[in-house]
Parts: structure tokens; C-alpha cells; sequence
């Protein structure tokens, strides 16, 4: 009995606590949030080389996923996937390149910085994320592992043109996937997006050894 | 010049710890395309007498830590630490054991 | 709202201060007692007490929180609320501050190299591993009880979760999910308090990969770097707000810097 009226006070207190101070929390991001943030960036950031002050303008999906917390609902998830999926720049005299550029371009962290000098070529950071070719020890986890990619799935016509749209533009197929859309930002141009298809697809690849 | 130096020197049962921090680039011949810089002498000495004379490469990274043990030793005894590196430049630090 | 928020900080002072059993701890403290961390905190004192400016004055007046000239404790309840500038300050901006007042520096001339490199460390790395090394083996404290202290923090979580940019991507994006890595390096969830706080006692660090000492507002502006964001302004509100909500997750941690990182 003394134990739990010595403990409401603080409970109380916590209660109290909770809504303006939430550590450890993800909040729920607002409109009115976005907006503040945006101002806030606005003011306190600056341009440096090529990472220029359009980048923090908010389009439709960073602004969707961001009211969303990553996990939009199915119908919003889907517009947003059509949407991204008809800005999409396919090719049209196939998909697949060479997997020896390939590989040095998903081995590649360069690209898109304000320290990229212009005319470096720019990679595809892959390996930050995924592991790819077995032969690399040194993969990140954030994304899932692609060795085997082609092996298991093939490379028919519809597979290529899915992974160059995955690379081009994975929110097309995942609408708040972390992973960057590298064709839409001009990251990687097509014949770099081509030769990362044939990485993942070609037989003779590594990936699929 | 030489940048600072610093050096402890502490007994802990029948031994003398010493740590002694460096600044230098030690740099390499590839790191700077064949003018490297690096410290190719260290000695040690107690109360005036060298005890350690050691030798190392540029295989050594930037600002090297040398921490070691030397046998004996006694309170107020004066440990002098210095180093010559490939260019001809030296520095050297002093300081009593406590 | 005022009323609410001493509540709150009566509350969080009577959440018992833990030393997290940190994975790390061994590593750290044999790292740091062979690290180069002391020629830093030598270069800082140097910098501290060197008359500079216009006005030709030390630092030694500089009120970092707990007094004019007052170090000890300092670091460890930073950032915080100033009367001075109306203002939320974390150590950097705060150090900015007094080489403008007592100084009399202007604001381009002591940002003109405020991250240095391995051949010329710059003084904020210096100063910063001097006065961070006064607040070792203290809890961390940031300010929570002035609104401005508890707007930097929700201010810089929201940050912390919003995405933007050329790869649209916010500090969640690696740092949101357990057990994830960058290449081969460990990604931390910095807005958990048990994981932050082993990592936010250990700034400012050497790192041994720069061979370079390195404090918060650079390891902010170098994930803005590889973020594909454009850059933040040193010192500005926003990267104050982000030092605040990192702080804040990890208060109540002994510090344990100036230390060594990979």
C-alpha cells in the first residue's frame, strides 16, 4: 500500500513529461513539423559545391513518407509508387551492360557530395548497404544481400527491367525504401544503371558464380 | 618545429611505467611521394644513462605513443626521452618518476 | 508550460543514473590511456590562456555555463541555455561566442578553419579536447528545464527523422534500425538512450582513422556530407538542436572523453 502511493507522484510527474520530452521515441512528424524543419534548414544550412539548397525542398514523396514515419497506408503507398514509376527513364535498346564496370561502380562511394569535384566519376555506394559479389567481405547490412541475385531469379527481359528500374528509382517498386533513387537524382546515368543490371544478372558475374 | 611531447612516468611494484607521447607526422615514402618523415631513433635514459636505443620505421603511424617498463627504478629518478627522425630534427622530454 | 517543465526535470533527476554496461568500456578506457588525446588537451590549455584579437585577450574569462573561466563540470552540462545570447549554446558555439565578445574576433575570421586536418588541427579541436577533458568521469547534464533547452531537443529529434536531400535520407536512415551495418562499420541507433550513451560520452575523440581529434559539430557536418544535404552553418540552431537531442539520450552517462574512436 505505501509502496504505491510513494510512486504516483513520480508516475504523475513522468505522465507529465511525456508528451513535450520523448527520449528514446520516434515522433510522429506533422505538417507543421516539415515546415519548421524546412525553415530551420532554410536559414541554417548553406550551398557547398554541388550540393546546392534544392535539395532540401521536400518533393511529394519525402513529404508522404515523412508524415508517415516510413509506413504509409496501402492506397497512399501505391500512388505514390505509380507516380514514381511513370518518371522512370527506361531504356530502350536493353538493360544489361558489362558487370566488370559494374562492380567497380557499386564498390564506388563517390558521387553527389559538395567534396565531388566536378567530372570524378561517381559510384553507387552499393556495397555500403548490400553485399553483392561473394568475393567482397566488406558489405553493409542495411540492405538485403544480392549474391545469388541472377541466379535465382534469372535474367528474362521483365527481370532486367525490373532491377533498372529498382536502381533508377526503388521507390517506384517500395514507396519509402531508404534506398536512393540514382537514376531520378542523376546520381548514376543510364549506361552506369546498365552495367549494375549486369552485375546482379549476368551469368558470367561473380554475383551469380 | 617538433610539436609537444609529453611523458609519465610512474613506479608500480618493482617496475617504472612510462608512457611518453609524440607528436610527428611520421610520414610515409608512399604517403608523400617520396619524401617521407619519420622518427628513425628513440632513446631512453635513467639518471643520465641510456637503458633503451630503439630504432623504428615508417611503418609507424602519426603521432606514435611509446609506453614501456623499465626494471627498478625510484622515486625522483630523472627519465630523459628523446627521438631523431630521418630529416635531422630532434626533440626530447624529461621528467621525474613518481 | 513552464510548470510542466521543472516537473519534468524533477522526474528525470530521480531516474537513477546508470553507468550502461557498455560493450565497449574496456576497449575505450585502455584506448584512452594510450591515446595522443593529452598532446590536444595540451594545445588547448596553450589556446586557452594565448591572447588573441582585436582586443588581444585569453579565453580565460570565457562563462561556459558554471562561471567565467570556470572549467571543471563544464563540458558535461552543455548544451545549454545563456541569458548572455537568449539562446540554447553547445561547447563550439559557446567558444565562438567568446572569441567574438572577449576577442572581439569576428564570426568569418574564427570560422575561417573550424575543422582542421592532421598536419594543423584547428582551435576549436584543440580548446574542445582541453575543456571536455574538465568533465571526465561526470554524468552528462545538458539543460531540460528552460523551454528553449526542451525546443533545441524536439527540434533536432525532428530533424533526426527527417528525410530530404539528393538520396533522400535523414540521420534515421542508417541510424534507425538495430543491428545494421555501413561496410563494415556498426550503424548505432543514437535516438535510444542505451545506445547512445556509451557513444555521446566519447566525444569529443581522436580518430584514429583521420589520425585526427574530431569533435561533435564535425562528425554533424560530415553526415551531412555523405547525406547528399547541402552544409550546415557551424554553430547555427540547427546543428545546436541536433548536439541537444544526442545529449539529451545520453544524459546521465559518466563521460568518458576526450577519448579514441576507430
Amino acid at each position: 500500500m505505501k509502496k504505491t502511493v510513494l510512486l504516483l507522484p513520480a508516475a504523475a510527474a513522468l505522465v507529465a513529461c511525456a508528451t513535450p520530452v520523448s527520449v528514446g521515441e520516434r515522433p510522429r512528424l506533422s505538417a507543421g513539423d516539415l515546415d519548421q524543419v524546412h525553415a530551420v534548414l532554410k536559414r541554417d544550412f548553406h550551398a557547398n559545391g554541388q550540393a546546392t539548397m534544392d535539395r532540401i525542398q521536400l518533393d511529394e514523396l519525402q513529404r508522404a513518407c515523412n508524415l508517415h514515419a516510413d509506413n504509409p497506408p496501402p492506397e497512399v503507398a501505391k500512388r505514390i509508387e505509380e507516380a514514381q514509376l511513370k518518371a522512370v527513364k527506361f531504356p530502350s535498346d536493353g538493360f544489361m551492360g558489362d558487370w566488370k564496370r559494374g562492380e567497380r561502380i557499386a564498390q564506388s562511394g563517390r558521387g553527389a557530395m559538395w567534396s565531388d569535384k566536378p567530372g570524378v566519376q561517381e559510384g553507387g555506394s552499393c556495397y555500403n548497404c548490400h553485399q553483392i559479389s561473394p568475393r567482397e567481405e566488406a558489405f553493409g547490412t542495411i540492405g538485403p544481400s544480392l549474391a545469388g541475385f541472377g541466379k535465382v531469379r534469372g535474367n528474362r527481359p521483365e527481370i532486367q527491367r525490373y532491377v533498372y528500374g529498382k536502381i533508377y528509382n526503388a521507390k517506384a517498386y517500395n514507396a519509402c525504401s531508404q534506398m536512393p533513387r540514382f537514376g531520378h537524382s542523376g546520381s548514376l546515368n543510364e549506361q552506369q544503371i546498365k552495367d549494375l543490371v549486369g552485375l546482379l544478372l549476368d551469368p558470367a558475374s561473380p554475383v551469380n558464380q | 618545429m617538433a610539436g609537444p611531447m609529453k611523458m609519465r612516468a610512474t613506479l608500480a611494484g618493482g617496475y617504472t611505467d612510462v608512457r611518453v607521447l609524440m607528436t610527428h607526422p611520421m610520414a610515409t615514402e608512399q604517403q608523400t611521394k617520396g619524401q617521407p618523415h619519420f622518427i628513425q631513433n628513440l632513446t631512453v635514459k635513467l639518471n643520465g644513462k641510456t637503458v633503451i636505443e630503439g630504432e623504428i620505421s615508417q611503418a609507424v603511424s602519426r603521432n606514435p605513443v611509446f609506453s614501456f617498463r623499465l626494471k627498478g627504478g625510484a622515486k625522483g629518478d630523472k627519465i630523459e626521452v628523446s627521438w631523431l627522425d630521418n630529416k635531422g630534427d630532434t626533440n626530447k622530454t624529461e621528467s621525474a618518476v613518481a | 508550460m513552464m510548470k510542466r517543465a521543472f516537473a519534468c526535470a524533477a522526474a528525470l533527476v530521480f531516474a537513477p543514473a546508470l553507468a550502461q554496461q557498455s560493450p565497449y568500456a574496456d576497449y575505450q578506457r585502455m584506448a584512452r590511456e594510450s591515446a595522443p588525446v593529452e598532446l590536444f588537451e595540451l594545445g588547448g590549455e596553450e589556446l586557452w590562456k594565448k591572447p588573441q584579437g582585436p582586443k588581444n585577450m585569453s579565453l580565460e574569462k570565457c562563462d561556459l555555463g558554471q562561471g567565467p573561466g570556470v572549467l571543471k563540470g563544464a563540458y558535461a552540462s552543455l548544451p545549454r541555455y545563456f541569458a548572455d545570447v537568449d539562446r540554447v549554446m553547445d561547447l563550439e558555439t559557446r567558444l565562438l561566442h567568446c572569441m567574438m565578445t572577449l576577442q572581439g574576433r569576428s564570426r568569418e575570421e574564427a570560422t575561417k578553419r573550424v575543422f582542421g586536418n592532421a598536419d594543423r588541427p584547428s582551435e576549436m579541436e584543440y580548446l574542445s579536447a582541453y575543456i571536455a577533458g574538465y568533465s571526465h568521469g561526470m554524468p552528462l547534464r545538458p539543460g531540460m528545464s528552460h523551454a528553449k533547452e526542451i525546443a533545441a531537443f524536439e527540434l533536432g529529434q525532428k530533424m533526426y527523422f527527417h528525410r530530404a536531400g539528393a538520396w533522400d535520407f535523414s540521420c534515421a536512415s542508417c541510424h534507425g534500425e538495430q543491428d545494421k551495418r555501413i561496410r563494415m562499420s556498426e550503424l548505432p541507433v543514437l535516438y535510444k538512450p542505451a545506445v547512445a550513451r556509451p557513444l555521446i560520452a566519447t566525444w569529443p575523440a581522436y580518430r584514429v582513422s583521420n589520425s585526427q581529434f574530431k569533435t561533435i559539430q564535425w562528425r554533424m557536418n560530415d553526415c551531412y556530407r555523405q547525406m547528399r544535404m547541402p552544409e550546415p552553418v557551424f554553430g547555427s540552431e540547427a546543428m545546436v538542436a541536433l548536439v541537444q537531442f544526442l545529449t539529451v539520450t545520453a544524459q546521465g552517462e559518466p563521460y568518458r572523453g576526450p577519448s579514441i574512436k576507430r
